[in-house]
């Protein structure tokens, strides 16, 4: 009880702290997200619909990034932008930016593999006609992302929810700096470990509220979808 | 693709900021709020913005040493001054110092508040088989913990994984571990202070004078890493060890208690 | 005016699926302008030749010319209705403005009327998905129609759908023959055959077993499988 009480404290006092760091939090992961759809759309719809040597593969590793934990991806993200790294001059480490590139490294396997799964299907029931009406390349796949919108708004939602939620990553690469990289995620493992477990519970219910609206947001969009037969 | 991702993310750096700095720091004078405490009134002497980073002692050394970093704060002073004889820091001072204390169940079935020193606090949780959570993350508090085991000749990792438990976390992580499993834990006193879930554990030793706990500043070197912002970083260091910054220091406190005592002399 | 993909020229097609030839040496020439059907039991491979003859199956051997050209210089003048209609997951006038942009762009009336000719324009604004089977099909009708194909082939279009979608397809169907569309279509409905055929082919395991005019087909095959199919035994 405690913990609701204080969640709804902090949402109905507008906490100026929690918004701060719930705001970065969805900064970061739309940002990520744009940058990944972007990425992986036309990707998926790519490898969904071209036979090419070497596209087994490409879908193979797709599916291993996709459960590369996010540890793993964090630290190859943080030797990249260290100064002491490739691309360290940028100066990126410790700043939203490494956030989002660690974020886009984390979710664009997974938003490109379930499009591919999206893209795969409805490529088999249009394939013929598709063929018979000429509808190749560009064309096509513009055609295959307009009509698989409802399902890969589902694989998009999937992925911001997977980004938002994440820890691991975001907190090698953006170093949990308050008021510049701290994030609802990393601000539960901060008061986790000073031992402030009702606030750190009371922010993931906050983190719960947030993932619950997406959800909800899933699951309507794929009902008005089954109703015009658009799924 | 990789083009993209640059691109975007040069785009949204502009924040990166001329006066601003980043400090690698050990996690005890985070969470124990500290620099919640100090920064705003160093910003505001130095124009300084300050951006801290909390990790272990020794990932903090390691992070500087690939110069991600401005600043180091940590507590290992051994390890510190080899930073500076490999050339990473500009040189070590003293900041300021508190104590470690072993916390236990209030029961104390090791009858720890009995012993004599450090040493004997820990033979005696030995001895009663009583079980003991230790950082085992290469941090500052860590280092002092296997020292002290040095001293009383006992290797505790015979018995890793059965009563010496190695989190391989921050102090916090490792304080909700012993707390729950009634084990006992080295940490320093502030971050038992400022640890809000202590249940029925209580220091149950502290005032050995090896228990004493100093912590150090170094500017990281501009030879080594030309990204230092050196102005900004000398700017921190010297408010730190200026008598205003000293006295801000030792001002702060939590219920109470002053956590840290300044002595850069 | 005759068809610009006539003469139809199949020779020595093969085809093998599963190591089977499920065309085995197809021979036909189609020079007759009206509707040719092509009839046969289930699995003599009429579908399959019918895609062969649009491009969407490459046969393993042999040679196919429409008009002398081959499929690939002459794919754009081909129009197909296929057994189960396929519609984009968009509104009903989506569906007809996706297939011809041109078209919509420049003459966006000329989709209504499409729609008001297989008796669809009230619904123009409905998802297609939702439509009857045989609305689907008469929708899919509309937009094989739409480029005004030289070539038009139906592949068992009106299979299960209701009576008023198939006299509507089949007179669309005549219409457009009249206008000098050629039409090949392939059906099992003997009634059907009768209604429309000026031609019959006939193909039985994979092979062209007999090519006549239809009121010869019907009264006077000499071919032993035709004369079992049309009395209604059925054949393996």
């Amino acid at each position: 009880m405690d913990v609701l009480a204080e969640a709804f404290r902090l949402i109905i006092t507008l906490d100026e702290d929690l918004f701060e760091i719930l705001w970065l939090s969805i900064r970061v992961s739309l940002i990520a997200l744009v940058i990944s759809v972007t990425l992986s759309l036309p990707l998926g719809t790519y490898l969904a619909i071209t036979q090419f040597p070497g596209r087994k593969f490409c879908i193979l590793l797709l599916n291993a990034l996709m459960g590369m934990p996010p540890v793993v991806v964090g630290l190859m993200v943080y030797m990249l932008l260290s100064r002491s790294g490739p691309l360290g001059f940028l100066g990126l480490l410790y700043t939203p930016s490494a956030m989002i590139i660690a974020q886009v490294v984390l979710i664009t396997p997974i938003i490109t593999a379930l499009a591919i799964q999206v893209i795969e299907n409805l490529h088999q029931e249009y394939r013929d006609t598709f063929c018979s009406m000429g509808v190749t390349g560009r064309r096509a796949v513009a055609a295959y992302l307009v009509d698989a919108r409802y399902a890969l708004t589902t694989c998009i939602l999937a992925g911001f929810g997977r980004a938002i939620a994440e820890v691991g990553a975001v907190i090698i690469v953006g170093g949990n700096i308050d008021h510049l990289t701290r994030v609802m995620t990393t601000a539960i493992a901060l008061e986790t470990s000073k031992g402030n477990l009702t606030l750190a519970l009371s922010l993931g219910t906050v983190l719960l509220a947030l993932s619950l609206l997406v959800n909800a947001l899933v699951i309507g969009v794929r009902e008005y979808a089954g109703k015009r037969q658009y799924a | 693709m990789k083009h993209l991702i640059i691109i975007a993310a040069l785009a949204l750096s502009a924040h990166s900021l001329a006066d601003s700095i980043i400090v690698q720091s050990t996690t005890s004078t985070k969470n124990s709020g500290l620099y919640d405490y100090l920064l705003p009134i160093l910003t505001k002497a130095t124009g300084v913005q300050v951006h801290v980073v909390a990790v272990g002692t020794g990932q903090a050394i390691k992070n500087a040493m690939r110069c991600d970093g401005d600043v180091l704060l940590v507590h290992a002073k051994s390890a510190e001054e080899k930073f500076v004889a490999a050339g990473f820091g500009e040189y070590r001072r003293d900041l300021m110092y508190n104590d470690f204390v072993i916390v236990g169940p209030q029961a104390d079935p090791a009858r720890v508040a009995d012993a004599s020193d450090a040493i004997d606090a820990l033979r005696r949780i030995t001895q009663a088989g009583a079980k003991f959570a230790s950082r085992g993350d290469d941090s500052g508090t860590h280092k002092k913990e296997r020292a002290l085991w040095r001293e009383a000749a006992i290797n505790p990792d015979s018995g890793s994984g059965q009563w010496y438990l190695e989190t391989g976390s921050g102090m916090g992580a490792t304080l909700n571990t012993g707390v729950s499993l009634s084990a006992y834990v080295l940490t320093d006193r502030a971050s038992w202070i400022t640890f809000a879930n202590k249940q029925d554990a209580v220091i149950v030793f502290e005032g050995d004078p090896t228990l004493f706990n100093q912590y150090g500043v170094i500017p990281v070197s501009a030879d080594k890493c030309p990204n230092v912002n050196r102005e900004a970083t000398q700017a921190f260091t010297q408010w730190l060890l200026s008598a205003s910054g000293q006295a801000a220091i030792g001002a702060y406190q939590v219920d109470g208690k002053q956590l840290f005592f300044p002595n850069a002399h | 005016m005759p068809s610009a993909l006539l003469p139809i020229r199949i020779s020595d097609l093969h085809l093998i699926k599963g190591g089977r030839a499920v065309l085995g040496g197809v021979n036909l020439v189609i020079e007759e302008p009206g509707i040719t059907v092509i009839m046969g039991p289930n699995g003599a491979g009429k579908s399959l030749l019918l895609r062969c003859l649009h491009g969407l199956i490459e046969p393993d051997q042999g040679q196919i010319t429409l008009g002398h050209r081959r499929i690939a210089d002459c794919r754009k003048q081909q129009a197909m209705v296929f057994q189960q209609p396929v519609l984009l997951r968009r509104t009903v006038l989506q569906n007809l403005s996706f297939a011809a942009p041109e078209i919509a762009k420049t003459n966006p009336q000329h989709l209504m009327h499409a729609l008001e000719a297989v008796n669809l324009a009230d619904r123009a604004d409905q998802p297609a998905r939702m439509l009857s089977g045989g609305e689907q099909q008469r929708l899919s009708l509309a937009r094989a129609l739409l480029s005004q194909p030289a070539l038009l082939l139906l592949d068992e279009a009106t299979a299960s759908m209701d009576p008023a979608s198939v006299l509507l397809i089949e007179s669309l169907v005549r219409a457009q023959s009249a206008q000098g569309t050629k039409v090949i279509l392939v059906s099992h409905d003997q009634g059907q055959a009768r209604r429309l055929a000026n031609e019959i082919v006939f193909v039985c395991n994979g092979q062209v077993v007999e090519q006549s005019p239809a009121n010869q087909f019907f009264t006077a095959s000499q071919n032993p499988a035709a004369k079992a199919y049309l009395a209604g035994e059925i054949l393996i």
